[in-house]
């Protein structure tokens, strides 16, 4: 089922034109990965679908409802937005973790908030510490974010994303603020959901994983969407001549 | 002779005390509403509360508890604080607050402004209001990062309330230098001195306890 429509988004910030016309689908249980030098828009793009960012033009829908459309004004007001976020999750680069909250109130906040629940509450904490126990951190539920590392706060922030049921869940380059030898424990629980067909979007530069777990491979750079498709065809055998710069100086890196 | 000056004393103090928690009841709040002005998109709103905050900030609050005491009286011929006691104790306390609102707005803006970004985008993309946002997560790290200059300012205002006397609010001082003319003694004032170290030793003590309190987090 086609779960996400993008058409025509346009984005720029001042002089600088970040997104000169990205179109792109996928359909539900998909993994699209996004791959692209710094610069070349990915984030921006990863935003603009959360509402971080309001493209200048363009057109988002998500199973056929229209989220945003630049020509009709009362999809821009912000308690619209708002309401319209929860289609999307997103994981930060920098985890962004509340660090009052222990890692079970971080995932319970939000859904509290939306259902009027305290944090006793029954069915609530069963199902954060579920989410907390998928992650790998049954033992670490306790915790306040500085205690814990890198590694278990992105999946932390992974679980909290989980908890809201977003129809799309967005990671914005998950390991990259990672020591190398943390980005494995994070990447296999994205695989994990890769596995339970959860539908996400993926910006990366972890090339081998991005080839493992995608269904769609995204190449951009400058601001458009140069290529796409088939993972072993985008990242084994690029057609174009940008994609194939990129990825040989990364592989020489 | 020593109890009698102990309870003076304490009948100024009193007076200190009632202007000093006054002060703090309302000052807090209204700093809170000033440094979302002085934050304020909309220039129109902000460019007036910035001069407010560099009138306040720029002058003495000697001057300012004069001109607020005598300035409605002689500007427009109507002394909106009524007479006697309370009515100087209420223009005192406007000073004070005014004064004080300023300076908290200020602390509050640097605590505020210091809370990373991330911070509210993370509860933006979860779905949460822009109220739940503050109160749920960032209001308590900004009072983390702001216990240390607002105590800094909260002692000072315990010894900035002495001010009050210039417009005849009796506190410990002014009763203190009573006995100078009545009794030709000055050891009551040393008295005053003991007082005041003793609250804001308590003062200290109570800060050291909020900030061990929020040091659960980072």
């Amino acid at each position: 089922m086609r779960i996400l429509e993008v058409l025509n988004i346009k984005k720029d910030f001042g002089y600088i034109e970040v997104l000169k016309d990205i179109s792109f689908s996928m359909d539900s249980g998909q993994v699209v990965s996004i791959i692209g030098s710094s610069g070349s828009g990915k984030t921006t793009l990863l935003r603009c679908l959360n509402f971080l960012e309001i493209p200048d033009k363009g057109v988002i829908k998500v199973r056929g409802e229209t989220l945003f459309d630049s020509d009709k004004p009362d999809t821009r007001s912000e308690e619209a937005i708002r309401q319209k976020r929860l289609h999307f999750g997103l994981v930060f680069q920098s985890f962004n973790l509340f660090p009052q909250y222990t890692a079970l109130e971080n995932v319970m906040l939000a859904p509290s908030l939306r259902e009027k629940k305290s944090f006793n509450d029954e069915g609530l904490r069963k199902r954060s510490s579920d989410l907390l126990s998928l992650m790998g951190l049954g033992e670490r539920m306790g915790n306040y974010p500085h205690q814990l590392s890198g590694g278990q706060q992105q999946r932390v922030a992974i679980a909290r994303a989980l908890a809201m049921n977003p129809d799309i869940l967005c990671f914005d380059e998950p390991t990259s603020a990672l020591d190398p030898e943390l980005t494995g424990e994070v990447l296999k629980v994205i695989r994990e959901l890769a596995r339970q067909k959860t539908t996400m979007i993926i910006v990366t530069h972890e090339m081998a994983f991005a080839r493992d777990v995608s269904d769609v491979v995204i190449f951009m750079d400058k601001g458009v969407i140069v290529e796409q498709g088939d993972p072993k065809d985008i990242i084994d055998n690029p057609k174009e001549e940008r994609t194939r710069k990129f990825l040989s100086a990364l592989s020489r890196n | 002779m020593l109890s009698t000056v102990t309870l003076t004393l304490l009948k100024g103090f009193l007076g200190t005390l009632r202007l000093f928690s006054e002060t703090l009841l309302f000052a807090l709040p209204l700093g809170l509403i000033i440094s979302f002005g002085s934050m304020h998109k909309l220039k129109i709103l902000r460019l007036p509360v910035r001069f407010l905050i560099w009138i306040i900030r720029g002058t003495p609050l000697m001057l300012q508890l004069l001109v607020i005491y005598y300035g409605p009286g002689i500007i427009l011929g109507n002394n909106v604080w009524g007479s006697g006691e309370t009515g100087r104790f209420i223009a005192a306390l406007c000073a004070f607050v005014l004064n004080y609102a300023c300076y908290f707005s200020e602390i509050f803006r640097g605590g505020i402004q210091s809370i990373p970004v991330g911070q509210y985008e993370a509860g933006q993309v979860l779905g949460m209001t822009k109220g739940q946002i503050f109160f749920k997560v960032i209001l308590l790290q900004v009072i983390k990062r702001i216990v240390p200059p607002i105590s800094n300012e909260v002692i000072t205002l315990v010894k900035d309330t002495s001010l009050a006397r210039v417009i005849a609010v009796y506190e410990i001082i002014w009763e203190g230098q009573s006995f100078i003319k009545s009794a030709g003694i000055i050891w009551p004032l040393f008295y005053t001195g003991i007082f005041y170290l003793l609250f804001s030793g308590l003062l200290t003590l109570f800060f050291g306890f909020i900030e061990k309190k929020l040091s659960y987090f980072r």
